[in-house]
Order: C-alpha cells, then sequence, then structure tokens
C-alpha cells in the first residue's frame, strides 16, 4: 500500500473542498483581478488534487490523464485570461475590477 | 465527427492564411469547408448505429442526435459567416478571429457526441476559450474589454464547477465513461457516497451557468451587450445550442435518469425563475441588444423546460426549438448589425421609420420578432407549441402557465420594435441599404422561418430520432 493510499479519501476530499471554497469565494469577494486569476487557479487545482486522491483510491490511472488534460486546458486559459487583464489595464490603467461598471440593468 | 475534423482543419487553413498570404481567398474558402461539413455529417445519417460512428476509443460516439445538433449549429454557423463579412473585413480579413471562430464550433460539435467526461469538459473548453478572444476582439472599446474580463471569470468559475463535479461523480463510481457512470448508478443508486450528490448538483450549477439560465444569468446580459454584435450573435445561437445539447445527452440518456428526483427539481426551480426574471428585465430595457440578450435568457427557459419534462416529446421539441431559435436570432442579429451600426446597441427608437426607409429589412425583422415572441405562422410558434406539449405530458401545469405569461410579456417587448418600424416617423435621414449578401441571408432564414411555421413536420419527423441513447 503506498503513501498515498495509508490516507484515508474523506482527508483528501476535505482539504480540496476546502481548497475548492477558499478559491469560489475569492472570485466572489475579491476586486484585484489578478488575485481573481489565481483564486481560479486555486479551484482547478483542489479539483487536480481530489482527482489524484480518486485515483490512488480507486487504482485507476484515467483520472491521473485527466489532471493533464485540466494542467493543459488551464494553462491555456490562464494565457487568455492574462491577455485580456493586460488589455484591459492598457485601457483603464487599473486592475481593480471595481471600473468594470459601465453596463448595469 | 469527421465534422470535427474538417472543421480543425479550416482553423488550422485560417492561421496559414496570414503565413502564406492567401488572406482574400479565406472567405470563400471557409464557406466552401462548412458546405464541406455540413454533407460529411448529413452522411453519418445513413450509417447504422454500430462501432464505427464511435472514436477515441468510444469517447466520441456520433449517433443520430449528434448529426441532427451537428448539422444545426454547422448550418447556424454557415449562416453566422455569411451575415458577419463585415466582422472580418472580408477584402482584408483577420484571419486569427475566422479561426477562433471556426475552432469555437469544433468545440460545440464535440457537444454533441461526447460519451465521456473528459469530453465535456474539452468541448466546454474549446468552445469557451476562444469566444473569451472573440467577445474582447474590439481591444480599444473598455464595454469589449469589461464584456471579455467578466465572460472569463465567470466561464473560468463555471468550469471549475463542472470540473469538481466531475472528480466527485468520479470519485463515487470510479470512470468517466458515461456508460459505466449510468450502470453504477443503476447497480448502487442506495449505497453511492453522499459527495456523489454533491457532484451531480455542481454539474447541474456549472452547465446551468452556461446555458446562462437565471439564476446564473447575471453575466450573460453585460457580456452579450460589450461583445460586438456578430460575436453575441453567435454566442446566442450557436453557444446556447451547444449548451442545451451537453445537458440533453448527461441528463436526459441513461446517465443519471435513476436519480431525477434529485436533480430534476433544481432545473424546475431554474426554469421557473428564468420565465420571471428574463422577461421583466427585457421589458423595462431600451436598448436593443440588451433586450436582445435578456430574450436569449428566456428561449433558454424554455430549452430548459423541454429538458426537465424528461419524457418522450422532450428531444424532440428541443431539436425544433433550437432550429428555429437559431434561425430567428441570426436573421434578428443581420437588421441588426444593419441598423445599429455602434456596437453596444442602440435604443429602440434607431428602428424608427424603418418600415418606409428599408420595406424589406422591416419586413424580415418583423417575421424574425414574431418568430421569436412565438405567434403563428412563424417557426417560434412551433417551438413554444412543442415546448409546452412536452412540459404538460410531464405534469408541469405552473411552469406551462408561467412560461405562457412570460411570452405574452415578450409580445410587448417585440412589438414595441415593430411599432417602432412601422408607425413612427423616421429621425434621421442616414439611408440603410444592407449589402447584397445580407439580404440574401435575410431572405434565406425568413423563408426557413416561414417554412418551418407552415410545415412543422419537416424537422419534427428528424426530431423524433433524437432520442439520446449516449453511451449504451
Amino acid at each position: 500500500m503506498s503513501a498515498i493510499q495509508i490516507i484515508p479519501i474523506e482527508w483528501y476530499l476535505t482539504l480540496s473542498a476546502i481548497l475548492f471554497g477558499m478559491g469560489a469565494l475569492g472570485v466572489m469577494y475579491r476586486k484585484n483581478a489578478i488575485i481573481l486569476l489565481m483564486c481560479i487557479e486555486m479551484m482547478l487545482n483542489a479539483v487536480n488534487l481530489s482527482l489524484v486522491a480518486f485515483s490512488a483510491h480507486h487504482s485507476d490511472p484515467g483520472a491521473q490523464v485527466f489532471v493533464f488534460f485540466i494542467m493543459a486546458v488551464a494553462a491555456a486559459e490562464v494565457a487568455v485570461g492574462l491577455a485580456i487583464l493586460i488589455m484591459l489595464y492598457r485601457n483603464t490603467g487599473t486592475t481593480d475590477v471595481e471600473v468594470l461598471n459601465r453596463m448595469k440593468w | 465527427m469527421k465534422a470535427i475534423l474538417v472543421l480543425t482543419s479550416l482553423g488550422i487553413i485560417s492561421l496559414l492564411a496570414e503565413i502564406f498570404r492567401f488572406r482574400r481567398a479565406l472567405y470563400p474558402i471557409v464557406i466552401l469547408g462548412l458546405m464541406g461539413a455540413i454533407a460529411t455529417t448529413v452522411s453519418y445519417w445513413w450509417y447504422d448505429d454500430g462501432d464505427f460512428a464511435k472514436y477515441f476509443g468510444g469517447m466520441i460516439n456520433f449517433e443520430d442526435s449528434s448529426v441532427i445538433f451537428s448539422t444545426i449549429i454547422i448550418s447556424t454557423g454557415l449562416l453566422w459567416f455569411l451575415m458577419s463579412d463585415t466582422f472580418f473585413n472580408k477584402e482584408n480579413p483577420r484571419t486569427d478571429l475566422v479561426a477562433l471562430v471556426l475552432f469555437a464550433m469544433v468545440g460545440a460539435v464535440i457537444l454533441t457526441c461526447y460519451t465521456n467526461m473528459a469530453m465535456l469538459f474539452l468541448g466546454v473548453e474549446i468552445l469557451s476559450i476562444p469566444l473569451y478572444v472573440l467577445a474582447g476582439s474590439r481591444k480599444d472599446s473598455l464595454s469589449s474589454n469589461e464584456a471579455a474580463f467578466k465572460y472569463f471569470i465567470m466561464g473560468a468559475f463555471a468550469s471549475a464547477f463542472l470540473l469538481f463535479g466531475i472528480a466527485l461523480v468520479y470519485g463515487a463510481t470510479g470512470s468517466f465513461n458515461l456508460g459505466v457512470i449510468g450502470q453504477v448508478v443503476e447497480a448502487k443508486k442506495e449505497v453511492l457516497p453522499g459527495f456523489f450528490m454533491v457532484g451531480v448538483l455542481m454539474l447541474v450549477v456549472s452547465l446551468l451557468f452556461k446555458v446562462s439560465a437565471a439564476p446564473f444569468h447575471f453575466w450573460a446580459p453585460d457580456v452579450y451587450q460589450g461583445a460586438p454584435t456578430h460575436v453575441t450573435a453567435f454566442m446566442s445561437t450557436i453557444v446556447k445550442t451547444a449548451a442545451i445539447v451537453a445537458i440533453l445527452r448527461l441528463f436526459l440518456s441513461v446517465v443519471f435518469d435513476d436519480i431525477t428526483s434529485f436533480w430534476m427539481p433544481v432545473i424546475l426551480v431554474c426554469v421557473g425563475i428564468t420565465f420571471v426574471v428574463s422577461n421583466v428585465s427585457a421589458a423595462v430595457q431600451n436598448n436593443v441588444k440588451r433586450m436582445l440578450a435578456y430574450s436569449s435568457i428566456s428561449h433558454a427557459g424554455f430549452l430548459l423546460l423541454a429538458v426537465g419534462a424528461f419524457n418522450a416529446y422532450s428531444a424532440k421539441a428541443i431539436v425544433f426549438y433550437t432550429a428555429a431559435y437559431s434561425v430567428g436570432s441570426i436573421l434578428a442579429f443581420a437588421v441588426l448589425t444593419n441598423v445599429i451600426k455602434d456596437h453596444t446597441g442602440g435604443p429602440v427608437e434607431s428602428f424608427n421609420g424603418l418600415g418606409k426607409k428599408n420595406p424589406f429589412m422591416a419586413l424580415v425583422m418583423t417575421i424574425a420578432l414574431l418568430s421569436l415572441a412565438g405567434i403563428p405562422p412563424t417557426a417560434g410558434f412551433f417551438g413554444k407549441y412543442y415546448v409546452f406539449n412536452a412540459a404538460l405530458q410531464a405534469g408541469h401545469v405552473w411552469l406551462v402557465i408561467l412560461g405562457i405569461i412570460g411570452s405574452l410579456i415578450g409580445v410587448y417587448y417585440y412589438f414595441r420594435i415593430i411599432i417602432a418600424m412601422y408607425f413612427k416617423d423616421a429621425n434621421e435621414e442616414a439611408s440603410v441599404e444592407p449589402s447584397k449578401q445580407h439580404q440574401l441571408v435575410m431572405f434565406v432564414t425568413a423563408v426557413i422561418i416561414i417554412v418551418l411555421g407552415l410545415l412543422p413536420d419537416l424537422i419534427l419527423g428528424i426530431g423524433s430520432a433524437a432520442e439520446v441513447v449516449a453511451a449504451k
């Protein structure tokens, strides 16, 4: 039995749920665009953690392959996100998302 | 499946066009390529549902429902390209934008045929990431930036929920394959751990985000208004169709049909909220583009009502509704881009006197709005009729009543434009003469709307084959 399997699956799940919740709360309540990007990364990595733990639990490598998919897609997503952020910074001179209020109701 | 290859290679060709300097020839190549993609998709219709429609080790299964929805999506894409020549600047096209649109369509097609959670995730991402860029493609406009950033944050947020849902479902069942998950759920319904239900709930919520159903719609009006109008047209037709098909494949198939009592109420409550919120918000809008955004949220409500009905009529209703709604929206946006040049939209008064200035555009716009409002003899009427029929068979009387009230409010805000076009005097002399190509698109879509409204059986016969047998 490998080290990762000795610890009960619930502990991994709890940890990744806490990380995911922190990320989600961060996206909702933080105002700095860069922090928002970091929070989204944290949510994705919480998912990666739980997938790897489940993979060891089920002795099935499928989930580890899935983690590679998530990493690749997350990289693409962040590249696009940072590009949008730079575009925004050039036009507004700030990374505060409070300035994004041109459209309401 | 071959459509995926054709669309991907078209996208790569568009990128090469920049290097090898055949940008001027690109637009015809894309149009022909899309026609080819439609032809290869339709050719699958005559295949038996055997193993040879399976690809990537069974992660994609191109069955009858995939053929129907892919055809709807790619045809809408073709119409979209025909109405969007001004977006690309046809003489000297922005080839990166062409490539991004084609790649987004690949994602949409994958969502019609996935049989594996990995393909669901990849499809959603391939569809979304190009659209973040497209929404921000007017780099100098602050509204476009704002739309892109909001769409990006909300899209990535929803993707994270989708992934966590997938991870939890995998943890409980030990597989990403929809067929295997379905078998496990059926066999061990009673002993599945609690986090399985949390996972299913997260899948529902993230997909409701993607179709922009209330109360998860708050990003949609801003994004639809701020994005360039052509991109808005793309988002409210192809993206909406793809997202609803993703829900259809996941929830209306063998995967989660043993636990309907758990996820069904969530969808039904969202349908009810959507009908009220979207129509009331649309009625108080004076900006036509934002009004169309709210109207597309209300149409998402109708599509979800058909999912919530969960019976033999659902798939049929969804096929008809997506076809009617996509064509109607393309037509409405084609007219909108010709009348209002400002890309954040304009007031209803911009349409004043269009009936005199350009009778043809006023007529086709009237047809589009009648179809969106669901008034016979247009396709939209039968779309709503079949959805209500499916919902009544399932006993959701209150939701049908809410839907009818919503449609009545819809009549009010759609008719404001029609009244402006025919009964108000023009306030400016600016001529609005669409190009020959736009006139062709408008004419064709208007004819499709009327024909489907008079002869709904044309599509309905095919629609009955759309029963999703995913992942058997």
